[in-house]
């Protein structure tokens, strides 16, 4: 995982369910392009083709809420995206994005100054979001989970656990 | 200061005295559940080179969503999981015809109280009607929990949530949660254990603490619980598998919870959550009228035997409106095999509804897809856009009965005047 996460944000509301991510019926696949290629598309015209030309998405409360999904995390990425920055996740999200490699912040105080095309600096060593002249800190991970996510996954953890390597 | 039902159970199956919320633990899950996902954490355990299983015995396998499969890819995925609980000496293995794996894993005596129980949904949190604290993880987490037999997990913070008084006739505890979620919201317990006490939560069935436990999702929490007691018992004597005991694991009297609230259900009304969030509720006056194409009672939420009875005494002897479609996805084999002896199958299928097989049906967008502009009145627990088919589709949620009496009326209708 990089140190600095940089790039423009998409800016969502509140409680942006799990089914909006990724529909139900594309979770047949398991593969980020294929699930990109549907992430978001109930949202209407555009969605989720302009998503693309942004790297950081910021959220309010409860981003991710509703079903367990792992392959919301997975189709976010697939959109390039590099990280989610919430006001707060629902867990099954939070565990997902974590166990998937996708990087999550919790920061609400960043979400009102926050407008979409801004351009965001994430610097996780220092727990801090850069916005124009302003840093806004973040909590850090827990360290074993952290763990997981630089590694890139939970299914990288396990091969290191299981194989050494 | 004492404990919650929560701590204690994580405290238990973390091998230690006690825990406090905050605290992050190495959990060893009693039982894993995986549905249709099965095959998707197969995948990860080739991926990650994995053969072994921690304990065959603590995996239960059932295909719930898309079942039986209705293309060549759910065919092929169906397969692999099927492969791999042969493969494997998975016991708890149930096939498409079986119905929803929380109903199943439930009714077969798998779950019991004090258990920890992880799985691929969300709704998990329905084995908290049972004393279990259940939760939904990823596939990739189910995969490392077949092989490590542990995750990690944060102890919560607990609600009390108070019941007193009665519910009205034409009432239930689905209208008591469409409530809860309604005034706390969709974070409303975001990341909380919820308890349910007071002397009201032991007039309430089984069926109907299911539905609480399972709705209790769409408020946020981690789990919820219902404290077993006779009622507890009485469901699961006899149906307990070998393996398990009745150990209900109780909260302290002194226990520390975070926030407390009470309800008194004599107030309560029916209530409706309307497109596309649970959280959108309103009293049913208030979208009394709207018109409805279709009427699904299904979903692990409201598709027990209990909630087919309900809808069946309502319908009995009337015909659902001609402009209406009522779909009937019993939660499980043993529910249809119920409502086949009682009468209640042949009286919902006079009344002019039409019967699905067991499973998740509609809310996982099988059997039951909406066009553009359609209604549909639901019983289960999620009206997300595009849920059931079309982004321009609406769902609407309620209770059995207020569904049965909507039905009738071709539009969304208070069930009280049929009681």
């Amino acid at each position: 995982m990089e140190q600095t996460i940089q790039g423009r944000a998409y800016k969502f509301g509140d409680n942006v369910n799990s089914d909006i991510i990724i529909p139900g019926r594309y979770l047949i696949y398991i593969d980020r392009e294929r699930l990109a290629q549907h992430a978001f598309e109930v949202l209407g015209e555009g969605f989720p083709a302009k998503l693309r030309e942004f790297q950081i998405l910021v959220a309010g409360r409860n981003f991710g809420c509703g079903s367990a999904r792992e392959q919301a995390a997975t189709a976010i990425q697939g959109l390039g995206i590099q990280a989610v920055v919430a006001c707060s996740f629902a867990r099954t999200f939070y565990r997902n994005a974590i166990n998937d490699g996708l990087p999550i912040f919790e920061c609400p105080e960043l979400y009102p100054d926050v407008q979409e095309g801004d351009s965001l600096r994430i610097d996780l060593a220092a727990s801090k979001i850069h916005l124009r002249e302003k840093e806004y800190a973040f909590p850090q991970l827990p360290d074993s989970v952290k763990k997981i996510l630089e590694l890139g996954g939970l299914a990288a953890y396990l091969k290191t656990q299981l194989h050494g390597t | 200061m004492g404990y919650t039902i929560a701590e204690k159970i994580l405290a238990a199956k973390s091998g230690k005295t006690s825990v406090r919320p905050g605290e992050i633990v190495d959990a060893y899950p009693d039982l894993v559940m995986s549905h249709t996902a099965t095959w998707r954490s197969v995948s990860v355990m080739q991926k990650v080179g994995a053969s072994k299983l921690y304990d065959p015995d603590r995996l239960a396998v059932v295909l719930d969503h898309i079942a039986p499969a209705k293309t060549e890819k759910n065919a092929t995925d169906q397969q692999v999981s099927r492969n791999f609980a042969r493969t494997n000496g998975i016991n708890k293995f149930y096939d498409v015809d079986a119905g929803i794996a929380h109903l199943v894993l439930m009714e077969a005596g798998h779950v019991a109280p004090g258990d920890l129980i992880v799985g691929t949904d969300s709704h998990c949190t329905i084995y908290g009607s049972l004393g279990a604290l259940g939760t939904g993880i990823g596939y990739t987490e189910v995969a490392s929990v077949w092989i490590t037999g542990k995750l990690w997990m944060k102890v919560p913070e607990t609600f009390k949530i108070s019941l007193s008084g009665k519910l009205a006739p034409g009432v239930y505890s689905k209208d008591l949660m469409l409530y809860l979620i309604g005034t706390l919201g969709a974070d409303g317990c975001g990341y909380k254990a919820v308890e349910f006490h007071g002397d009201a939560v032991t007039g309430l069935s089984v069926s109907e603490r299911m539905t609480m436990t399972n709705l209790a999702m769409e408020m946020g929490v981690k789990c919820a619980f219902v404290p077993p007691d006779a009622k507890t018992e009485e469901y699961l004597r006899g149906r307990l598998d070998e393996s398990k005991r009745y150990q209900p694991v109780y909260a302290d009297a002194d226990a520390a919870y975070e926030k407390e609230l009470s309800v008194d259900l004599g107030k309560l009304e029916p209530m409706v959550a309307c497109p596309h969030e649970v959280q959108n509720t309103k009293p049913i006056q208030a979208v009394e009228g709207t018109r409805i194409d279709q009427a699904f009672l299904g979903s692990c939420a409201n598709a027990k035997y209990e909630d087919l009875e309900v809808a069946a005494r309502i319908l009995k002897g009337r015909r659902i409106h001609p402009n209406v479609r009522l779909i009937i996805t019993p939660g499980s084999k043993e529910i249809l095999l119920e409502a086949s002896k009682t009468g209640v199958f042949q009286t919902l299928l006079e009344s002019g509804g039409m019967f699905t097989n067991p499973g998740c049906g509609a809310c996982a967008g099988d059997g039951g897809i909406m066009a553009d502009g359609e209604v549909c009145l639901s019983t289960a627990n999620r009206n997300f856009i595009g849920r059931m088919g079309s982004s321009k589709a609406e769902i609407y949620l309620s209770s059995p009965a207020t569904l049965a009496a909507s039905a009738i009326k071709g539009v969304i209708s208070d069930p009280r005047e049929f009681f």
